[in-house]
């Protein structure tokens, strides 16, 4: 059966006289590699140099916190259910009184880990959340050397209160559109924020 | 008496730093041109544009830990490198890379260290002297892998020597039936280059070249597939070195010696006309520098050469090495030869 048009028949007959010369074979494929010489080089200097990336790129995640720098994430677990890798882990703890400034809500992710050898950055942690809370950034997941390493917890997850993260491009407007209705009360704050 | 030996000690200096360095550059731009080849980028990391890769090449090479095996013959494993590297290193005496040029005073220098009178003998001579550096080396490792790279290294350098010097006599008797190198590029002053007089023995010399340097597509004797890494096995360190910074030697003389032999050393096209436009005097010090920059060029054209045909042609199995070599240059260079015996008697220029 013919898979491809490349296939050829192998012969095994007698070089030709031109053949048995080489030289017209050597000056051919001399030819072929010198064509190369001029030919663009496909090398991306990577540190240097960096690949254009999509503006909504699903890259490391980030736990957003609110305009006055309270932790948005409740730990309800909707990402980890929604998770296809289940690469999310948490554990929830109750908000003490004189916490009201770095938890949002009366309950708290006490841990959140994020395996980023089993995320496959798909988003659905992202469409899943109901606190705004957890984004896809367009950063990279550093190389490690141990597995161990890989695992983030909530001090490289979080966004420090003076180094905040631009997710803008990632809120779409019809997922704050739809965040608006009435019930997902917590959404509010955006009304007077960049998206209306 | 004293001035002689120190203007002959300078040419020296100058001679074994240009062919070091050249060596040097060589192995950056056989990596560039190979990237080049492959459309890749090649090293760039190490000062501007990559320039200071040789060094640390060299360097990371000093450092590297030296290993002796145990069962090797300790003086021979060390004589081997050296010798390698010696007699790549003396190739470069008899060259004249540039015409005398006279100074004020009226005394002669030469751009060349020595001209014997013998010279192509001489080149000859130790070029084949180089492969006992591989057969010494291969031998003294104690390796199968080492001894089978030597073994072949030098069947391979004897099988090709003999096209070789059968192609240079046909050389020899256009020259003129002169065997020194400074009046083979001189007499190709006024007339045509060698190579419209030799196209088939040029031919036959390249190929030849290409063996007894050991450079791709006759690189059998370091054959990685096969010799894990041929006569250099158990070697590390500058010892290792040596060896593959002696190739590059071996390649930078072996262009510079066709260049001369066949496309007319530091002649080039036109140049009693250019030296006459530009008003220069017989004997000028800037005739010697400007031919001293042809010669160059032709040389770095060859060794770009060198280095194409590597990044182009497969290696060739064992047999078809010796084939080509004893059943299709030898029997090539007699008819050569033949040719060239009867033509320049027809000329009247050879006298029994």
């Amino acid at each position: 059966m013919k898979l491809t048009n490349r296939s050829k028949v192998v012969s095994n007959k007698e070089q030709s006289f031109t053949e048995r010369l080489y030289l017209p074979g050597i000056i051919k494929g001399m030819a072929i590699t010198g064509s190369h010489l001029f030919k663009r080089r496909a090398t991306v200097k990577y540190p240097d140099e960096l690949r254009p990336i999509a503006a909504v790129y699903r890259g490391q995640h980030v736990l957003k916190r609110d305009e006055n720098g309270a932790e948005r994430c409740t730990a309800c677990g909707l990402c980890a259910v929604a998770c296809p890798a289940e690469a999310i882990t948490m554990e929830s703890a109750e908000r003490k009184k004189g916490e009201e400034g770095l938890y949002r809500e009366e309950k708290y992710a006490k841990t959140y880990e994020i395996n980023m050898l089993r995320c496959i950055f798909c988003g659905l942690c992202e469409e899943a959340c109901p606190k705004e809370a957890i984004f896809l950034t367009d950063r990279i997941v550093d190389t490690e050397y141990e597995r161990e390493d890989f695992v983030y917890g909530k001090d490289k997850l979080v966004e420090k209160v003076d180094k905040r993260i631009d997710v803008s491009k990632r809120q779409t407007l019809e997922v704050a559109e739809f965040k608006k209705i009435p019930g997902l009360k917590h959404n509010e704050v955006w009304k007077g924020n960049k998206l209306k | 008496m004293l001035t002689v030996i120190l203007v002959k000690l300078i040419t020296c200096v100058i001679v074994f730093a240009i062919s070091l360095g050249v060596a040097a550059y060589a192995t950056l731009w056989e990596r560039k041109f190979s990237a080049l080849l492959q459309d890749r980028v090649g090293p760039d990391r190490a000062g501007p544009k990559g320039l200071l890769q040789p060094l640390a090449d060299g360097g990371k090479m000093f450092f590297k830990e030296e290993i002796i095996p145990n069962v090797s013959n300790k003086f021979l494993f060390i004589l081997g490198p050296s010798l390698f590297m010696i007699t790549a290193l003396m190739t470069g005496t008899v060259i004249p890379w540039g015409k005398d040029f006279t100074t004020a005073n009226g005394t002669t220098y030469s751009f060349q260290i020595t001209d014997i009178n013998i010279g192509v003998l001489y080149l000859l001579g130790v070029v084949s002297i180089g492969v006992y550096g591989i057969m010494i080396g291969g031998w003294a490792s104690n390796n199968k892998y080492a001894l089978l790279g030597a073994i072949r290294s030098s069947s391979q350098m004897i099988s090709y020597e003999i096209a070789m010097g059968i192609s240079v006599i046909a050389l020899v008797i256009t020259a003129g039936g002169t065997l020194s190198l400074r009046e083979i590029v001189g007499q190709q002053d006024a007339g045509w280059a060698n190579i419209v007089y030799q196209p088939l023995g040029f031919l036959i010399f390249f190929v030849c070249a290409l063996a007894e340097t050991n450079r791709a597509p006759f690189d059998l004797p370091e054959c990685e597939a096969e010799l894990v890494g041929g006569y250099h096995t158990e070697y590390s360190s500058m010892k290792l070195g040596l060896f593959l910074f002696a190739e590059y030697i071996n390649m930078f003389i072996s262009s510079a010696v066709m260049s001369a032999f066949y496309f007319g050393g530091y002649n080039f096209p036109f140049a009693q006309e250019l030296y006459h436009a530009m008003g220069l005097q017989d004997g000028s010090i800037w005739i010697s520098i400007i031919g001293f920059g042809a010669f160059f060029t032709k040389i770095v054209i060859f060794i770009c050469v060198f280095m194409w045909i590597r990044w182009t042609l497969p290696r060739f199995r064992y047999d078809q090495l010796m084939n080509l070599g004893w059943k299709i240059l030898l029997p090539l260079s007699l008819l050569n030869l033949a040719i060239t015996v009867g033509v320049e008697f027809l000329r009247g220029n050879l006298h029994f």
